[in-house]
């Protein structure tokens, strides 16, 4: 007795041509300009002992650095929470002229270059600035000043919080709103218990790209910043001034030390998201 | 028909408007209060570059451009945006094709790899090309030395300088931008589906057929917008750039490392005068945003009119 196997047709899921020849690509090519080169960023740190790495990334004038970095990033990207949210709810929910102006201009520090930001930040907050006059008799020094920076991130952040909330209010059903009001509930509290914790996850979202973008943040803030060690030199100028001094080691040890903070920030946002996305359709 | 659905609609919202309406006077202070954040954020920055560069007339605003440092970062600018815009263009189109097309096991990892430039900071992102490139770096020394142990002839025998030059500059832009145009046509294409390249190939068109024929015309936009925004960093990088430029005048700087110098240099109106270049730059890609998204609203409100129409007669 012989068995016949009926050859049944391979499943194919590639029907698609070019599967090879663009996925080949796309791996060569971001291995060659982005993975190879990080690569051999952290592998320049293999060559240091823990002592060398430890003296390179923890000295006084380096955490002083940090301290700044992240502490500057932090509070700019908390300030651009209420700003944003009110930005994005005043711009989805309310009629007022100059609407589609606004909401277009939102995006103006994604598309302005950093350098001509820093310039002209530095400009209106110099004590002859436009608002730098108004702020100097109060005796409240905002250019070359730690409060300069953190106008720098603040401006680099703002348009972050504004357009992760946005497209969630534009979809929150108006119903849910209804309800609440039906259910006797004020303004406030429909806000409050309705609204935010809706809006919740987009917030986070948007503060965490905010501050990621801030701690790595160079062309605006060197303008205004002034640049003293221990008082505001930021951490990615710090990484320019070893370079320029040769120090390529000291230079790499920092740039691995941002480079996992920014990685550990983007993988907090991932894992909000996957979150988010589970809970929305479970 | 369409009359009476958009006249019901336009009622409709309204009507939920007035129920859910703010007090008026919450209305006026937050309007107020994100005007003045705007204002004091966007506003006041964006006019204060123009006012700075026409301080002293006209005629010095030219002047800036007439520059032959100027006119020599300018050129550099457009070298970089011109190899490093196309080069991203193909990976981008690449890339995206790859992951919409087909399943494939690590897709959300390379996802997440192609947006990693924008988590690095730019200042890294010049010096991970100075440590491969530079004088002290892994192939720097070798480039021109013939002495390479891994690499063959054509390697050691390139006579070309990375860092400090023009080949750095646009590596370094390349990295910077190098999510731009991928990033704009995966959410894109992932929407948009596989079903009618697959109808295409059922008729018998070939791979470039179907690029070309189905492919190009659905992601046209999507693909002009990433185009844009990759351009609009090209020209605008500082840091990453200011890292493996050298400052080397009227060879090494681009149009933002010029700026930077003659502002150093106290030469503030100059210095304007060429960021004003840069700005309007800035605000013609937001122009472009704009219709592109005011384009796919429209295109998006059509196809769900058409459907309204056919399920009402």
């Amino acid at each position: 007795m012989t068995t016949t196997t009926i050859a049944l047709p391979r499943f194919r899921r590639r029907i698609l041509p070019g599967f090879g020849i663009s996925l080949g690509f796309t791996l060569v090519y971001l291995s060659v300009i982005v993975l190879i080169p990080l690569a051999a960023t952290f592998a320049k740190t293999a060559g240091m002992t823990w002592t060398e790495f430890f003296a390179a990334v923890w000295s006084p004038r380096v955490v002083a650095s940090y301290r700044l970095t992240f502490g500057a990033s932090f509070l700019a990207a908390l300030f651009n929470v209420p700003c944003g949210v009110t930005l994005a709810w005043v711009l989805v929910r309310y009629e007022f002229p100059g609407r589609r102006l606004i909401d277009g201009l939102v995006d103006l520090p994604f598309a302005l270059p950093t350098a001509v930001a820093g310039i002209a930040l530095t400009a209106i907050y110099a004590k002859n600035g436009w608002i730098g006059q108004w702020l100097e008799p109060l005796g409240i020094q905002v250019a070359y000043t730690p409060l300069g920076i953190w106008v720098a991130l603040t401006f680099i952040g703002l348009p972050f919080v504004v357009r992760t909330v946005q497209p969630i209010l534009e979809e929150l059903e108006p119903e849910l709103e209804e309800a609440a009001a039906t259910l006797g509930a004020t303004r406030a509290q429909t806000f409050r218990r309705v609204i935010f914790p809706a809006l919740r996850p987009a917030i986070i979202t948007g503060f965490a790209l905010a501050f990621a973008r801030a701690v790595g943040e160079y062309g605006s803030v060197v303008f205004i910043a002034g640049n003293r060690p221990m008082h505001t030199e930021i951490t990615p100028l710090l990484i320019i001034t070893k370079l320029e001094q040769y120090d390529y080691r000291g230079a790499t040890a920092l740039a691995v030390v941002m480079l996992l903070g920014s990685f550990a920030i983007l993988f907090g946002i991932q894992l909000i998201q996957r979150r988010t996305a589970r809970r929305a359709n479970p | 028909m369409a009359g009476t659905i958009s006249t019901l609609a336009y009622v409709t919202k309204h009507r939920q408007r007035r129920s859910l309406g703010d007090p008026t006077w919450v209305r006026y202070s937050l309007i107020g209060l994100a005007l003045l954040f705007v204002g004091l954020f966007l506003i006041v920055p964006l006019a204060s570059v123009f006012t700075e560069a026409l301080r002293k007339g006209i005629g010095p605003y030219f002047a800036a451009f007439a520059d032959k440092d100027a006119q020599a970062a300018i050129r550099l600018t457009l070298i970089a945006a011109a190899i490093a815009v196309p080069l991203n263009l193909v990976f981008g189109v690449a890339a995206s094709w790859a992951i919409t097309k087909f399943e494939f096991r690590g897709k959300a990892l390379l996802i997440s790899l192609i947006e990693l430039p924008f988590a690095v900071s730019p200042v890294i992102s010049g010096l991970v090309y100075v440590l491969l490139f530079g004088a002290q770096g892994w192939l720097g020394p070798y480039l021109g030395s013939g002495d390479h142990p891994w690499f063959g002839e054509w390697f050691n025998s390139v006579d070309i300088q990375v860092i400090f030059a023009v080949p750095g500059i646009v590596l370094a832009t390349v990295f910077v931008t190098f999510p731009f145009v991928a990033r704009e046509l995966i959410p894109l294409m992932q929407a948009q589906g596989k079903e009618e390249e697959m109808a295409a190939l059922t008729l018998g068109a070939s791979g470039w057929q179907i690029f070309w024929r189905v492919t190009v015309p659905n992601i046209k936009w999507g693909l002009f917008y990433g185009v844009v925004l990759c351009n609009a960093r090209a020209m605008g990088e500082f840091g990453a750039v200011s890292v493996v430029s050298g400052h080397i005048r009227g060879e090494t700087n681009t149009i933002p490392l010029h700026v930077e110098i003659l502002y150093n240099e106290y030469n503030t109106q100059a210095a304007f005068a060429i960021a004003s270049l840069l700005t309007l730059l800035a605000l013609v890609t937001l122009v472009l945003k704009n219709i592109v998204e005011w384009r796919h609203r429209r295109a998006v409100e059509a196809a769900s009119a058409a459907d309204i129409r056919q399920f009402t007669t």
